[in-house]
């Protein structure tokens, strides 16, 4: 697919823009910096459906609204498939004559837990019959809407409230679930993995999805600083530096091509990462130091097989 | 009156057949033992190219609701249909869809809930979301589950409601039961229903709306307190379209239908097929002599309690029939003995026959006219002597 990838930063600042501030995130927080460069990212008309979280009721409290676009919030589980029946409407519709095609785009926003855990069926679903959603994840690696529990995208390690760090347990004790090949073995258009970061390859990447022919899904990391522990305003820094110990990859899946969109020219250590954030604070002390290398070995394992899969070992 | 063209259909193809009449903008459905002839009727309707539907193959039944919420804030006419745990699996989005004020129409066809695991007839299935903020009617025969799958869309489209409606028809019973169904002409359906125009849509782009927005303490008790109203307006509504289907198809319809009651000393309420039954056994007793009559509910929430107040206050003993349980009710009763008694109490000024209650049909167990002479004559015994042995009975079973 050919898209744009040209921005301008001058031209972007003059857009009028879709969300609008006043809304409740928290300082610092990484979604509504993802949810802007999303949406002025997309030149077409879009309809977002939200999955329950953070960025709904942080947007969303009756009678305020920060969507300057139709939005939706329907359950925790199924915005995928809330969107899905938008699109159908949208297409019946315009079949029937009854309202204009103007190239409408579907959106969903879902945390982890919507899309890791509880949604995952209707994802699955929505994908597997294919409508035209764009699918983003804002993965925060919790649930921290209700307070940092863990999700099946809270990595080895990490202290959550539901995977506390104690003197025996050193806070989770399983690796996450490989998500973003999960939804790339659907065989759907496109599929990435961005961080607001990395701004410019995470707007080319909305481009891309919005003008697939089909579902697309990014998997975008989302930094939360609450959750994560660490200064409001070092989310860039900590998004960044997970990018660069290869422990959150920027990568793409174009019609079932696999490409590498950043390699950093010094992998740092995963210890970098973990140290900037206060979640992982435990694993510095002596007994539980091992689980350091093990998540450097985990990180290694995964950054070679992406490697390979993307023909970068030749 | 419109011309009309006699089927041989069962209840779950009349329902289909008036589908593809409505030709709804979009259909989300899951199949479901007894629902599935609807499911694959409707998909073959659509394969044919006989219905211009965006049809949804959803991947479970939460799914068509959520798949029907999002169609239908967008603007479009959309129905569904399902039952059993298909329809408990909906149970969140059940909610979600009337507080969102979406007139969508979905088909039940009642079968009992699990466990045991059972496929036949019960009304265990939509009894349990009686408090969901659907409206809900019940079908005794094909021809009123075709009927009131047409009159649905109306009523839930109606601007002074704008809430979902449950059609429901009994499992296998009349779903998969061939009669005799007179069916409209299309374009007499079509003309019916009209179009439908959303007051408000997702898809107007240049006005955009937030829909699902979340509301604490201090706006909440409000929006509920809006649709308990609009829910209020039903009775008025479902009468009047009933009257107008009335002069189209000659068949007219009410909040319910009585049937020997003006005189009677005992009478009979019970919901669907099984009011066939027993009008076969209030004729034959009325030829005996007996003064029994019968009223059958048809539309059950909003639970038209002063109308059938006013149709039963003359009688002495009344036997209600319940297809389901209200677990841990007085007396294990069920909900129509429960919303009947609740109405004597509220509109019978402190007077009011005697309510007995018989629990039957359960998982799809037969409900013989013999049972149902029985318990009519217990209902005389009752009337007679005023003892009441017991407040809640079963019929057809083994104990």
């Amino acid at each position: 697919m050919t898209v744009e990838t040209k921005i301008n930063l001058k031209e972007l600042a003059s857009k009028p823009e879709k969300f609008a501030p006043g809304h409740r995130l928290c300082a610092g927080c990484a979604e509504g910096i993802i949810v802007r460069q999303v949406l002025s990212a997309i030149d077409e008309p879009v309809v977002v459906a939200t999955a329950t979280g953070c960025l709904e009721i942080a947007t969303s409290m009756y009678p305020n609204t920060a969507w300057r676009v139709p939005w939706i919030h329907n359950a925790f589980e199924n915005a995928a498939t809330t969107a899905a029946g938008v699109e159908a409407a949208y297409k019946a519709l315009v079949r029937k004559g009854k309202i204009q095609d103007r190239n409408v785009k579907f959106l969903v926003f879902g945390g982890d837990g919507a899309t890791y855990d509880i949604g995952l069926q209707w994802i699955s679903g929505a994908f597997e019959r294919g409508h035209r959603i764009v699918y983003i994840c804002l993965n925060n690696e919790a649930y921290m809407n209700t307070g940092i529990q863990r999700s099946s995208a809270t990595p080895l390690g990490a202290h959550t409230t539901t995977s506390p760090a104690g003197e025996v347990i050193p806070g989770k004790i399983q690796w996450r679930k490989p998500i973003t090949e999960i939804m790339a073995a659907h065989n759907i258009p496109y599929v990435a993995q961005a961080s607001p970061s990395h701004w410019r390859d995470l707007m080319i990447k909305v481009r891309k999805a919005v003008a697939a022919d089909g579902p697309a899904f990014i998997n975008i990391f989302s930094d939360c600083n609450r959750g994560w522990r660490h200064d409001t305003a070092t989310t860039i820094e900590v998004s960044r530096l997970a990018v660069e110990t290869c422990y959150w990859p920027l990568f793409e899946v174009e019609n079932g091509v696999w490409k590498l969109n950043y390699k950093p020219r010094e992998k740092k250590p995963v210890e970098e990462w973990l140290k900037a954030q206060g979640r992982f604070r435990h694993l510095f002390q002596p007994k539980f130091r091992h689980l350091i290398d093990e998540i450097q070995a985990k990180v290694d394992q995964e950054w070679e097989k992406l490697l390979e899969r993307c023909g970068e070992k030749q | 009156m419109a011309k009309q063209i006699v089927k041989a259909l069962d209840g779950a193809k009349a329902v289909a057949e008036a589908m593809r009449q409505i030709e709804p903008d979009v259909v989300a459905a899951y199949p479901i033992t007894p629902q599935t002839e609807i499911v694959q009727t409707f998909s073959q309707f659509v394969a044919d190219g006989l219905v211009n539907t965006e049809f949804i193959p959803v991947e479970s039944e939460h799914a068509a609701m959520s798949a029907c919420i999002g169609a239908s804030a967008a603007g479009a006419r959309v129905m569904t249909a399902t039952a059993a745990n298909g329809l408990a699996l909906m149970w969140e989005t059940l909610y979600i869809a009337a507080s969102l004020r979406l007139p969508i129409v979905m088909s039940v066809v009642n079968r009992a809930l699990s466990a045991p695991l059972n496929i036949h007839c019960d009304h265990s299935d939509s009894m349990g979301a009686r408090d969901a903020g659907w409206i809900q009617i019940f079908a005794e025969n094909p021809q009123e589950a075709y009927d009131n799958t047409i009159q649905a869309i109306r009523i839930a489209e109606h601007p002074d409601i704008l809430l979902p409606v449950m059609s429901m028809q009994d499992g296998f019973i009349t779903g998969h039961g061939v009669e005799r169904v007179e069916v409209l002409e299309d374009k007499a359906v079509k003309e019916f229903v009209g179009e439908y125009k959303a007051l408000y849509s997702l898809l107007d782009i240049d006005q955009p709306k937030t829909f699902g927005a979340w509301a604490f303490y201090d706006y909440y008790f409000e929006f509920k307190r809006q649709q308990t109203e609009a829910l209020s307006k039903v009775p008025q509504v479902v009468r009047e379209i009933g009257k107008e289907y009335g002069e189209l198809s000659g068949r007219y319809y009410d909040l319910f239908s009585a049937y020997e009651l003006d005189d009677a000393e005992v009478a009979i309420v019970v919901l669907a097929s099984t009011a066939g039954t027993a009008r076969v056994v209030v004729r034959k007793l009325r030829q005996e002599g007996i003064k029994v009559g019968l009223l059958k509910p048809r539309l059950y929430r909003p639970f038209p309690g002063k109308e059938l107040v006013e149709a039963l206050k003359h009688v002495k003993v009344i036997g209600v029939m319940d297809r389901s349980i209200a677990f841990g009710s007085i007396e294990g009763c069920g909900p129509l003995f429960l919303d009947l008694c609740a109405s004597f109490y509220t509109y019978g000024n402190g007077k009011g026959p005697q309510i007995v209650d018989y629990i039957f049909g359960l998982g799809g167990r037969d409900i013989l006219p013999e049972q149902i002479e029985g318990m009519v004559k217990e209902l005389l015994r009752i009337a007679e002597t005023g003892q009441v042995p017991y407040r809640v009975g079963y019929l057809g079973l083994r104990e």
